[in-house]
């Protein structure tokens, strides 16, 4: 199998023995502008062009240096290394979650069926689901993300939050089902400081469809 | 919650003073001390720009004072934490590198934010600071 991303080509005669693996950026599922005017055009651009990207390349590099350092034996340098690729691996894995989990207003749904059924177990009404993320999402100290999550354990939905780029599963054990970016790159340029407002607004472009997907998926695990 | 709050406000305190529209540079003592700690002023501003160039997620970059060591140091925060209280060091030149700081007129390149911060470094401010730290 030839392809741009294969390094460690092994000389003729011999097996293709290692191929490094490489994140890419994933599309936009919409164009920039779909999700307006909740979240402008220019911050999908900024944020999935030039944040996302950048979580991509340097998780490649991390990933790749991390490997290196292992096949070595350098255990110190793969350690320091353990820091980027919790960040860089934690930005993209959030990022690619985050777009499918908004769809253009026109697009959107109410959740039904068994997650509508789930909510109102875990939570008494989607309004007050609504209320707990909004409320943990706006009261993230410094950059994060607040999340709807499923724990398999204890069959039930949760609301947490994460610093930084934290990825959820990993470090809390909750399957994501939908988050909300609340680094100020995510808002700053349309709401300025006023994160509640775009905290209460995405609710608007919550692609209900995208979430109970992975509900579904996440009672299956 | 206090830390991030009373952190926030002590940072912001500090930043004002730290920017001037006519900077100046440094010398007599506050140079020599650079220059015995860095090597030079251009390696200080190396430094210290790496440093809040890499913070991860939001946070400062510190020019600090250590009074045991009698030594400038550079360190980071995350989020609010004051320098002093968390790190002992005390606070010279801080470089705030939350997005809010620098995100409406740099977007997403935080370096040229840093690089240009230098050009309204207030150095007699740091000065003053450093002066006050040695007595300390």
């Amino acid at each position: 199998m030839i392809g741009k991303n294969l390094n460690n080509i092994v000389p003729a005669g011999r097996c293709l023995i290692s191929k490094r693996f490489k994140h890419v950026l994933p599309d936009l599922p919409y164009d920039y502008n779909a999700l307006e005017p909740v979240i402008s055009a220019e911050i999908m651009q900024l944020h999935h062009q030039k944040h996302h990207a950048t979580y991509v390349n340097n998780l490649n590099i991390a990933e790749e240096k991390t490997q290196e350092a292992i096949a070595k034996g350098d255990i110190r340098a793969a350690i320091q290394l353990s820091t980027n690729l919790k960040f860089n691996g934690g930005g993209h894995i959030n990022h690619s979650i985050f777009w499918t989990n908004l769809c253009p207003f026109k697009d959107g749904c109410e959740p039904s069926g068994e997650l509508l059924n789930q909510i109102k177990a875990d939570f008494g009404s989607l309004e007050n689901l609504q209320k707990q993320l909004s409320t943990a999402a706006i009261g993230v100290q410094g950059s994060g993300w607040a999340w709807l999550g499923y724990s398999k354990d204890l069959k039930q939905l949760k609301v947490a939050a994460c610093p930084n780029q934290d990825p959820l599963e990993p470090t809390k054990a909750l399957i994501p089902l939908f988050g909300i970016d609340v680094w100020e790159h995510a808002y700053y340029l349309q709401y300025k400081n006023v994160r509640p407002d775009y905290v209460n607004a995405i609710w608007k472009i919550c692609n209900w469809k995208n979430v109970d997907e992975r509900y579904q998926s996440a009672k299956q695990q | 919650m206090q830390l991030f709050n009373g952190g926030g406000h002590i940072n912001h305190t500090i930043f004002w003073t730290n920017l001037s529209p006519h900077g100046g540079e440094p010398s007599g003592e506050l140079l020599n001390q650079i220059k015995a700690d860095f090597g030079s002023l251009e390696n200080l501003q190396k430094q210290l720009s790496t440093a809040s160039i890499g913070v991860q997620g939001s946070g400062w970059g510190w020019l600090g004072y250590c009074k045991n060591q009698k030594k400038l140091k550079i360190t980071t925060c995350q989020n609010q934490d004051p320098l002093e209280a968390t790190t002992g060091l005390i606070p010279l030149f801080g470089i705030d590198v939350w997005e809010h700081a620098y995100y409406l007129q740099y977007k997403n390149v935080r370096p040229d934010y840093v690089h240009s911060i230098w050009k309204i470094c207030n150095w007699k401010n740091v000065d003053e600071r450093y002066q006050s730290a040695r007595q300390q």
